[in-house]
């Protein structure tokens, strides 16, 4: 097996890249779960099939994004991993 | 080996396992259905569906037996991502969600949300910042985290404090929650009813620890599912022909708002942050906002939701099984607004306006239970009136069955579902509690040298006492559910979170900065909480407001959660830099594959 073992440079490489992952996650995750519904009720005078918008991301919209996120999650961070080759066998 | 065989095998065929348990379970119900229709007593079916639930889950408990430490702490580490995901689901889907959320999303409408945001969103923590760096450091408990990131027995024992503080608060609500159901449908009284439950909690965990948990906790989320859908998705196809309540509540929404109109109703269900009077109120906002932050981060400090993610095979699974998890738990939480908005619905149009003498079956049925459902004719004319009307908010989902004409065995299932979400967390939480005990306390603080026999039955013993000391104090009725577990998280969320996440993600933290980051904030929620709580005019006289800003105490976190983080901030750029050892250590956890550097090894 080969080693798997990173040089200091590509670990940073490898954690920077990490990091980012989680940014971009965070940021998604902050507009859903606070932006969109404190803005609900001027997104409430849209109603679509019924529901006012800003009900329905708070009810469900956010959500359907929040599971997104985790399982995006889960196969961007397993690219990261196999592209510096620390991925588990 | 031929018990690792057995133990291989089981894992390969978890799937027909467990399809073979949903088809029994199905059929039972339908057994008990023909039953009912040919005269069997309501009593019967209830009795029926509460006991051969509950000796399925101690048959498991006893199947999954185990006296290695491996197994009974982290369940030897083979839990493939899909079942610790359900398993994970029916550890956080408590008494609270399954009883009393759709009641709470029916009485406050939009401002309920909150609940419903902040228990899904916290898993996106969860997934990016803590599970699969908690797995690659592989031991078996929280405190064992700190303890090793924190250099030694201090910071352990500040994350036993603060986890005993929030595990502890929330199991009582549980043990209260199985005591009512107990109560409600074998007909004892509540205090005998506490006892009850907790002999069918205790079977479960005593035996095979995380192993019988884990492989209950499954089973238990396959019930409390079909239970909370089916009469949800029978009423949606009754009233709109479409089996898909998620979609047809919409239709609900949009009658609840004229028959509000019609009704001289000011607070619209779907209307965001307003108040009584219907009116925009910043009060409501700051407190949704932060009630909903407190929620998220409270997930994701729960030590008995994170120890979950000890039990997958390697970081991978860890990370794909919170995604799971976090899909099973939106199954239920996307359907409670739609149990609310049918609920309220009904309500509406064949309650409110008609004449007392002539109202529905239920709402006469249910007015008999104590406390439930009051009716009480203020102006004599004969006719119900919305203020005349007070309905708890755990009547909703028990009673929905019967708002849509269903038979009484639906009842039943809906029943053995509130007891599964709630034996199961209760589950989860002793098992976290006196893992804590025995592990951290116990073993890593009082005797470093003891056998892994001793330890077992150290832990066992824990156990029992905690759950009886839990039973003891929930059969003084200390508050509401809701109340209780929104507590727990606050507690968790400001003692856990900061050292938890600046460990992994921040290398400059140390060990000082991270135990007086958590103390300082822990101790603020918990004061914020108490003296709020208890002592009202005391704090009132002190600080010449009846709350700081307005936030009501379950979002407590939210003064010790920053506090927390800027003063392990401070505190760490203050003290000397961790070693490079620790660096290490920390560069160790943070990639799936190789060793971790952790000097103390465990056998």
């Amino acid at each position: 097996m080969a080693d798997k073992t990173l040089s200091l440079e590509r670990r940073e490489a490898y954690w920077r890249r990490t990091s980012r992952l989680m940014w971009t996650i965070m940021a998604i995750w902050f507009v859903f779960g606070f932006v969109v519904p404190a803005i609900a009720p001027a997104l409430n005078t849209i109603v679509i099939l019924g529901f006012p918008l800003g009900f329905y991301f708070a009810a469900q919209g956010s959500l359907i994004v929040f599971v997104v996120l985790c399982f995006w999650n889960s196969s961007a961070q397993n690219k990261i991993d196999e592209e510096f080759g620390v991925a588990e066998d | 080996m031929a018990s690792v065989n057995k133990q291989s095998d089981f894992i390969s065929n978890l799937g027909r396992i467990y399809g073979l348990y949903t088809a029994g379970f199905i059929g039972f119900t339908l057994l008990l259905a023909v039953l009912e229709q040919l005269g069997v007593p309501k009593t019967i079916i209830g009795y029926l569906f509460v006991f051969l639930t509950i000796s399925v889950y101690a048959l498991i408990g006893y199947i999954s037996r185990t006296a290695q430490l491996s197994q009974y702490y982290v369940a030897g580490r083979q839990v493939p991502a899909f079942y610790n995901g359900m398993a994970t689901g029916s550890d956080w889907m408590s008494a609270a969600s399954f009883i009393s959320m759709a009641g709470g999303l029916y009485l406050q409408g939009y401002n309920g949300l909150a609940f419903v945001l902040g228990w899904t969103g916290g898993y996106v923590l969860v997934a990016t910042l803590l599970a699969p760096y908690l797995r690659k450091f592989g031991q078996y408990t929280v405190p064992d985290f700190l303890g090793a990131r924190y250099g030694g027995n201090a910071a352990r024992a500040c994350g036993v404090i603060v986890l005993l503080a929030a595990s502890f608060t929330y199991v009582v609500a549980q043990v209260f929650g199985v005591g009512i159901i107990a109560s409600r449908f074998l007909g004892i009284s509540f205090e005998v009813a506490v006892f009850v439950g907790l002999a069918g909690i205790l079977v479960c965990s005593m035996l095979g620890g995380m192993r019988a948990v884990t492989w209950t906790q499954v089973a238990q989320y396959i019930i409390l599912i079909i239970a909370y859908l089916v009469p949800v998705v029978w009423l949606s196809t009754k009233k709109y022909g479409i089996p898909i309540p998620e979609l047809t509540y919409g239709q609900a929404l949009s009658q609840i708002y004229e028959l509000e109109n019609k009704l001289g109703i000011l607070r619209h269900h779907t209307d965001a942050f307003v108040n009584a009077q219907g009116k925009f109120s910043w009060t409501e906002w700051t407190n949704f906002l932060a009630l909903v932050f407190c929620l998220m981060v409270g997930t994701a400090s729960l030590p008995h939701i994170l120890m979950r993610y000890f039990t997958t095979p390697n970081v991978r699974d860890a990370r794909r099984s919170v995604g799971w998890s976090i899909f099973f738990i939106f199954l239920l939480y996307f359907t409670a607004p739609a149990y609310a908005a049918f609920a309220k619905l009904e309500v509406y149009s064949t309650v409110i306006g008609q004449p007392i003498a002539s109202l529905p079956d239920w709402v006469q049925s249910w007015s008999k239970v104590a406390g439930m459902l009051t009716i009480r004719d203020a102006n004599g004319d004969g006719i119900l009136q919305l203020a005349e009307l007070t309905l708890n908010q755990d009547i909703i989902v028990l009673s929905t069955p019967e708002i849509a004409g269903l038979p009484y065995v639906v009842s039943g299932l809906v029943a053995a579902g509130g007891l599964a979400a709630a034996l199961s967390t209760a589950d989860g939480l002793l098992l976290a509690l006196a893992n804590a005990l025995s592990h951290d306390v116990y073993y890593r603080m009082m005797d470093p040298k003891a056998s892994p026999t001793r330890r077992l039955v150290v832990s066992r013993t824990l156990l029992i006492i905690v759950a009886v000391i839990a039973a003891a104090v929930a059969s003084t009725r200390p508050s509401g559910i809701i109340q209780m577990v929104a507590w727990a998280f606050s507690l968790a969320a400001a003692g856990l979170f900061a050292p938890l996440v600046f460990g992994i993600w921040w290398k400059r933290t140390t060990a000082t900065g991270a135990i007086c980051g958590m103390m300082s904030g822990f101790l603020i929620c918990l004061f914020y909480l108490v003296s709020t709580r208890y002592y009202p005019e005391w704090f009132k006289m002190t600080f010449g407001t009846d709350l700081w800003w307005g936030i009501r105490n379950i979002s407590s976190a939210i003064f010790g959660l920053p506090i927390a983080f800027l003063v392990t901030y401070v505190v760490s750029l203050m003290t000397k830099a961790p070693s490079q050892e620790m660096q290490d250590f920390i560069d160790s956890i943070r990639v799936p594959v190789g060793e971790v550097a952790y000097k103390e090894k465990l056998e």
